[in-house]
């Protein structure tokens, strides 16, 4: 019993780093650049929704999409600002930039609604399931969170595959330069890309904080590395990497945890994604590169 | 382009500090003259230990305001200066460096116990006295200059586990804490010593987290509620805890709650759930809905000068501090136009010979290591609120 | 520097024999130490106990600054782990001094063998970690380091070092050394980390000998990275930055130099750590968290990428900033605007746009005009960095093929 509800706990939080994980692939993807404040629009996510419900006594299902709308527009809004400017810079500057938005949204959050910890209210309202005569439970926001999590990822593979947009998003990151000549706007495309990860960390923020639930202005940047691990080990630019990556991730933290010692659990992670950078840098599916000069 | 915007940059703010560093040392010059007690501290005022530097500098000013309107100290008037440190061990000895400048004749801080630690060393090269009001850990009071209005936290752990020895609370308990705070770990590794010695309940189960690991705790309650603890320690600060208390009630877990000091604040977190939290014990010297004068006229106080904040542990200490100073230097008769080290040296003696009525405790007494003693309190969250524990 | 000895004897000889590079060392060099004389000549006349007691944290700071550069600017690669070696530094070195406190009587001479330590862990580890992540490169690179960092920290919380009648106790994850020892005895108590140095060093606490020992860490550490960098490996380093495929065509070890960078930058860490233990006589795991490399990083980035001059710069200042009373007020929106001068640093250094505007404004600006000349060579480096940037085609997996 132990082992199976370790895993089933493991298999929920890796699907919340399985859909943290397709923002970053697909901006990865295409602008390649690490978008560092990804996690941090979740966290902004959290506080909208909880100011929404909260302060403003607002419907769920309406806070729901006022902060989906809010995370999408935050999300072109940083890119236009910060990231669009820099598109022909050095990694490392876009990097650095991509650190000082995080810093910027996690401080602007800090200043306005001050450092205590916030208890979000989950939006999620599924009953449990109580298997085995209550010696398991799984939780309705465990539930919700695994379909959410597949239905995401097949949506976003047939948008990818089967639209215009998704089509031109492939050619954008294949070649930026031969994408511009065929006639699609890169620009606009790699905008679409921001808004749809944004959309996709808002969904992220829903799911994440209804089961973890103190929101500070610190929540977002561990999730968001770790999710970033997750789409390195999945192979970055792939999004049933990011699937795979997600819940192995998620499984080992949980495991580590369980069965090693709460306390490394973390360092676990950690050294587990080092030593398959170094076995195989592109991650379980990625694609390789041929590096042209 | 760069560059040459750079050295702008570089040389105005250069100019800046030449221009400060030479207009503190003309601040230095009209030493002033020492005809009030200049009381300084640090604390976080900013970041993520903010709630309690506040509350202290809230506290002690209220405390100041009072002792002043009735006449000072020996007739003497006080100063306060309270510096933010961040809950940063470097900006505290800074801090610390700053209030040297303004003319520090006592100091009552650090508030965290790490920065506390840190400032300790400072103050007692400097032989200035020091009172901390909040931090907790051992190594604060090391140096004899050093006194805590807290209870110490193997004192904390140690008393924990008496009491739900001594009051049959429960046969297995769990405990979940957060070993990368020297809070956490202290008072655990006291309790599990007591509990050993005393062989009334077994620990079933010890669980911990760090402060990048405490959203997910079900592993921990997974385990505690295997394992067939009927009562969880938590020697943790309120923000885990009430995530903890969430989670075990979403998986149907539902044990008794035993918490020490850092549980106080529970009921402020926004928008957290207080049903949850009906029946959790924990052992604060304070309540802020005690009965007695003192308390009411003290959270009044508080609640008008912070927005109807109400206090916590925190400030009810440094409030205390504050009386505990001011006793002190009466029975000492101190007057500020002393040295520090005569204050310091005077203040140590007169500390140890001191009982005080105060917020947190009846009869505090203290001991040349700069430990207090006063009794341990338990309070209960009942309907919401925290009352009195009575078996 | 070191190729000048061939010159004349006078001193003017050998500055005139000089390059432009040695000269402008010479140049930083002296300016820090002019600094350090003002510095002296302040706090003598007004004894300001805050200044006197943030220049320690300066020099470390300066020390942080201009060794995470030396990865920024000159490896071209991020680091985010940059305080797990400050912190393996100081708590190594600091472990040193407390078991040697009685049998190495001479404090200079306890200390100097603690630099020595802290340096040496500081940059093994560093070599450790290196030798496993500097294959890859870029984000991955950043992401890599932040992970060991923390992996580092979380070690280090878990451990507890006790030293008991010539005997040492290591106990790791579950602390089974500590009891009943006394608080002089115990040398490393997970997160409390180490405390009650200071005892072990009164005399410099008193004399605040600090500054100078300080100052003499900041002179050692420029005159190590100017000689580095104006050695044949640093030219090679700057070649892999440049263009690492023309490098490695040319026969430049690759991963040699840049584990050698690497290296020397995390044992100069290791060294402001020593500075930051002995100076503070404490410090706890919890504080060399990713926040304080970021921190680092604000620095580096302000003084400019690759300026050393500027890294000592911006370290002084944004040190003593937060502690002057002018900006004490502030401090609430200290990271709020630290995190906007980082974006708006890249956006004006790097888009075209915003150096447009720059210019413009710099015609006005009288000031400005002076360094005309200079500013277009510039310009033109800059132009030609970010071509180089465009055509080198940034992957991961390059060199598994």
């Amino acid at each position: 019993m132990k082992f199976i509800s370790a895993l089933i706990n493991g298999v929920n939080l890796g699907s919340i780093y399985a859909i943290i994980a397709l923002g970053y692939t697909m901006v990865y993807g295409i602008a390649k650049m690490l978008n560092f404040a990804h996690g941090d629009v979740i966290m902004i996510g959290g506080y909208i929704t909880f100011e929404f419900v909260y302060a403003l006594q607002g419907n769920i299902w309406v806070a729901m999409l006022v902060t989906v709308l809010a995370c999408t527009v935050l999300g072109i809004v940083v890119e236009k600002i910060a990231y669009k400017p820099l598109r022909k810079a050095s990694p490392l500057a876009v990097l650095i930039t991509a650190i000082g938005v995080s810093y910027f949204l996690q401080n602007i959050i800090l200043v306005i609604k001050g450092s205590d910890t916030k208890k979000y209210e989950s939006v999620i309202n599924v009953p449990n399931l109580v298997l085995a005569d209550g010696e398991l439970i799984i939780k309705g926001t465990t539930i919700v969170t695994i379909v959410t999590c597949l239905v995401i990822m097949v949506g976003l593979t047939l948008f990818i595959n089967k639209t215009k947009t998704g089509r031109s998003m492939l050619a954008v990151s294949e070649d930026k330069g031969a994408a511009q000549l065929m006639g699609i706007n890169v620009n606009r495309t790699i905008s679409i890309t921001f808004a749809i990860g944004s959309a996709l960390a808002a969904i992220a923020s829903f799911l994440y904080f209804s089961a973890y639930d103190s929101l500070t202005p610190m929540s977002g940047s561990m999730p968001g590395i770790k999710a970033f691990i997750a789409a390195v080990f999945g192979g970055i630019g792939s999004i049933p990497g990011a699937l795979i990556g997600g819940i192995t991730l998620g499984v080992i933290e949980i495991f580590a945890g369980t069965y090693i010692s709460t306390n490394m659990s973390e360092a676990i992670v950690f050294l587990v994604l080092i030593l398959m950078l170094n076995i195989k840098p592109t991650g379980i599916l990625g694609k390789k590169f041929k590096e042209k000069v | 382009m760069k560059k040459s915007l750079r050295k702008l940059f570089c040389l105005g703010l250069a100019v800046t500090l030449v221009a400060t560093a030479f207009s503190a040392c003309g601040q230095k010059e009209e030493t002033k003259a020492k005809d009030k007690f200049y009381i300084g501290g640090t604390g976080p005022l900013t970041g993520g230990a903010a709630i309690y530097g506040n509350a202290v500098k809230n506290a002690a000013e209220i405390a100041v305001e009072e002792i002043n309107a009735a006449g000072g100290i020996n007739g003497y008037q006080v100063e306060f200066k309270f510096v933010d440190d961040e809950h940063n061990a470097e900006k505290a000895v800074s801090g610390y460096n700053i209030l040297k400048d303004w003319g520090i004749q006592i100091m009552m801080g650090s508030v965290t116990s790490g920065p506390c630690t840190a400032v300790a060393d400072k103050t007692n090269l400097d032989s200035v006295f020091q009172l901390t009001p909040s931090g907790s850990s051992t190594d604060c009071i090391v140096n004899d200059n050093v006194f805590q209005v807290c209870f110490s936290d193997p004192n904390q752990g140690s008393a924990s586990a008496k009491y739900i020895a001594e009051n049959g609370l429960a046969e297995k308990v769990a405990v979940i804490y957060d070993s990368s705070t020297n809070y956490s770990s202290g008072i655990y590794e006291t309790f599990k010593k007591q509990a050993e010695e005393d062989k009334k309940f077994e620990i079933a189960y010890t669980g911990s987290f760090t402060t990048t690991t405490n959203t997910d705790f079900s592993v921990q309650l997974n385990a505690a509620k295997d394992a067939g603890a009927t009562l969880v320690f938590l020697p943790i600060y309120y923000s885990e805890a009430s995530t903890i208390l969430t989670q075990a009630n979403e998986m149907g877990y539902e044990p008794t709650f035993f918490g020490c000091d850092g549980l106080d604040g529970i009921l402020g977190v926004e928008n957290f759930d207080t049903t949850l939290a009906e029946d959790v014990l924990l052992l604060t010297p304070f309540a802020a809905d005690a009965t007695d004068d003192k308390t009411k006229a003290f959270v009044a106080k508080y609640k008008e000068k912070c927005n109807n904040e109400i206090p916590n542990q925190f400030a009810a200490d440094a409030y205390d501090a504050m009386y505990i100073l001011k006793e002190a230097i009466e029975d000492a008769k101190i007057t500020p136009a002393m040295t520090n080290e005569q204050i310091c040296e005077k203040l140590m003696g007169a500390i140890v010979k001191l009982s005080f009525d105060g917020l947190t405790g009846e009869d505090m007494t203290w001991v040349a290591t700069g430990e207090v003693n006063k009794a341990p309190k338990a309070v209960v969250i009942k309907d919401g609120v925290y009352v009195s524990y009575t078996k | 520097m070191s190729k000048t000895n061939t010159a004349g004897n006078s001193l003017a000889g050998k500055f005139k024999n000089m390059n432009k590079a040695s000269k402008n060392n010479m140049l930083t060099l002296s300016l820090v130490i002019l600094f350090f004389v003002i510095f002296k000549i302040i706090t003598t006349v007004g004894s300001s106990e805050s200044l006197i007691g943030i220049f320690p944290m300066i020099c470390y700071y300066i020390i942080l600054a201009v060794s995470l550069n030396l990865v920024v600017g000159f490896l071209g690669e991020l680091s985010l782990g940059h305080a797990a070696f400050m912190c393996v530094g100081a708590f190594s070195s600091g472990m040193f001094s407390k078991i040697f406190a009685d049998t190495i009587s001479n404090d200079w001479l306890r200390f100097l063998l603690a630099v020595v330590v802290g340096t040496l862990v500081g940059g093994i580890v560093g070599i450790l970690v290196g030798s496993l992540v500097l294959r890859l490169r870029g984000d991955y690179l950043a992401v890599v380091t932040l992970a060991f960092g923390e992996v580092i920290r979380s070690l280090l919380n878990n451990l507890y070092i006790v030293f008991n009648d010539g005997k040492l106790k290591v106990s790791f994850i579950e602390n089974t050394v500590t009891e009943g020892v006394s608080v002089e005895n115990v040398i490393i108590k997970g997160a409390t980390g180490m405390t009650k140095l200071v005892s072990v060093y009164k005399d410099f606490h008193r004399n605040n000998t600090f500054i100078i020992l300080g100052m003499i860490l900041v002179v050692v550490t420029l005159l190590i990275v100017f000689n580095f960098i104006n050695s044949r490996s640093g030219r090679a380093v700057m070649a892999i930055r440049d263009n690492r495929i023309a490098a490695e065509a040319s026969g430049i070890n690759i991963t040699k130099y840049r584990l050698m960078i690497y290296g020397l930058s995390s044992a100069l860490a290791g060294m402001a750590g020593v500075l930051y233990i002995h100076f503070l006589g404490m410090a706890e795991p919890v504080s060399f968290d990713y926040n304080f490399s970021i921190e680092i990083l604000v620095i580096v980035v302000l003084g400019g990428i690759g300026s050393i001059r500027g890294s000592i710069i911006a370290a002084a200042i944004l040190t003593w900033l937060p502690t002057s009373s002018l900006f004490m007020n502030f401090d609430k929106y200290r990271m709020l605007i630290y995190s906007i001068v980082l974006i708006v640093m890249m956006l004006f250094t790097w888009n075209p746009k915003c150096k447009e505007i720059l210019k413009k404004l710099s015609v006005k600006n009288l000031i400005l005009k002076i360094f005309k000349k200079k500013k277009e060579t510039v310009e033109e480096t800059v132009e030609v960095e970010s071509k180089t940037a465009e055509t080198v085609v940034e992957t991961a997996d390059k060199e598994v093929q």
